[in-house]
């Protein structure tokens, strides 16, 4: 019965290539790097480091060394340090070839809204603002529905942008669709799933 | 050229007026200028502006001027860490400017450099456009970010020589960088002050031009998020 997050995430991972320069967002794309296997895949991490390594050792943890979600991570030894201005200029300059994130709602233009919902504590865009708009491709990855069980793929967002006509690719617990002319296409569908419950769960236009 | 200083407080003397705008270093509470953050507050320096990407917690980083009502109004890209600054920001005792992050440390590159505008991609088509200038290249609309001219910028290294030539670790660099160069006058403040000619010239990461004050002295350097994997595991 459809994907679960780790499933998501491994699907996620099979859009990454070798070589490739990746931004991963916090919560299922942070498990996206659990599913990379042998590919060469080198994370980014916004605050200034390329070549992220996993959590540390009890006892390991440094201050000095976090990921963009503020967490203690290790460094490889492929590990390059710099600062904000740098780490954001790769970003704009087009030089991370991906970045997966979540979404609160994706539009079937492209629309990306993950900041904020009016009325709501507003955190803060962080930099997800710069990643839609800079990185090569975005590909997003949530679930379908929302709590309520209404779509999250629509035909237009309703909160306040991240990004417009940013959206590449989105992988929810139902399959994988693709941000064309005209609306979404499918392009696969998840495991238990048929084709036709992900068209009715999904209002975004669809096209063939 | 006597930069070193013996404790923050001197080293902030005579640069304090209330109302100015502050450029912090630092991200999350990696990399801030803690000492100097606390010497602020000694000073009870009012009405506060500052440009930094977060506001601290509750009793560390910018969080403690804060609690103590010095701070006006913050230019930040994320805030989610701190509960009185979402009670003073809700009840309307505190303005709020979000910046893109990427936008934020550009702005403040750019004011170091000289540079008062750029144009860019991020925030296009969203509330961050609005009431900006947008031009087109090659199809893609661009909107127009100011650079961010400091009154004082405080910023954290690892260590400086006397001159001010200063090197970072790790991911403590982020922030400190740019906001060093974007202040009238620069204060830094390092673990440790080591003599000139000790630092490798070619692995300098902010030359000492950038900064006019420094101090050395223990820091708390405190943990956000302790994340780790078990031993066995390794």
């Amino acid at each position: 019965m459809a994907w679960d997050r780790n499933q998501m995430a491994a699907r996620a991972a099979q859009e990454l290539e070798d070589g490739m320069y990746v931004n991963l967002g916090i919560g299922i794309p942070t498990l996206v790097a659990n599913y990379v296997g042998d590919k060469d895949i080198t994370l980014q991490s916004e605050n200034g480091m390329l070549g992220m390594g996993p959590f540390p050792i009890e006892g390991d943890e440094d201050a000095d060394l976090i990921n963009a979600g503020k967490q203690t991570i290790t460094e490889l030894d492929r590990t390059a340090y710099f600062d904000s201005a740098e780490s954001f200029a790769m970003i704009r300059g087009g030089k991370i070839a991906a970045a997966i994130l979540g979404a609160m709602e994706v539009a079937e233009n492209g629309d990306l809204a993950n900041w904020m919902i009016p009325g709501k504590l507003v955190k803060g865009m962080g930099g997800a603002m710069d990643l839609v708009a800079g990185v090569g491709r975005v590909i997003v990855v949530m679930d379908h529905a929302n709590k309520h069980g209404e779509s999250k793929l629509l035909k237009e967002c309703t909160l306040p942008l991240t990004g417009k006509g940013v959206v590449d690719r989105i992988i929810t617990n139902f399959g994988v669709l693709d941000v064309v002319e005209g609306g979404l296409k499918i392009v696969e569908v998840a495991d238990g799933v048929t084709e036709d419950e992900l068209r009715a769960a999904t209002e975004a236009t669809i096209v063939n | 050229m006597q930069k070193v200083f013996a404790n923050a407080t001197e080293a902030l003397d005579g640069l304090l007026e209330d109302g100015m705008l502050i450029a912090a270093g630092g991200f999350g509470l990696c990399g801030i200028p803690e000492l100097l953050l606390d010497a602020i507050k000694a000073a009870g320096t009012k009405d506060l502006t500052f440009a930094s990407n977060n506001a601290g917690v509750d009793d560390f980083g910018i969080g403690i001027l804060l609690q103590t009502k010095q701070v006006k109004k913050m230019m930040s890209s994320y805030v989610g860490e701190n509960a009185e600054f979402m009670r003073q920001y809700l009840s309307g005792e505190l303005e709020l400017e979000f910046n893109p992050q990427g936008t934020l440390a550009e702005r403040m590159r750019a004011g170091g450099a000289g540079i008062p505008g750029f144009y860019t991609q991020t925030g296009v088509g969203t509330v961050i456009a609005e009431g900006k200038d947008v031009k087109s290249w090659n199809g893609k609309d661009y909107i127009l970010e100011e650079g961010i001219f400091a009154d004082l910028s405080i910023v954290k290294a690892w260590k400086a020589d006397e001159t001010g030539n200063a090197i970072f670790r790790k991911t403590a660099r982020n922030f400190n960088v740019p906001a060093a160069k974007c202040g009238k006058v620069c204060v830094l403040e390092v673990e440790e002050i080591v003599p000139t000619g000790s630092l490798d010239p070619d692995a300098i990461h902010l030359p000492g031009i950038y900064v006019n004050r420094i101090i050395q002295g223990d820091h708390e350097k405190r943990i956000e998020q302790r994340t780790t994997r078990p031993r066995e595991e390794a």
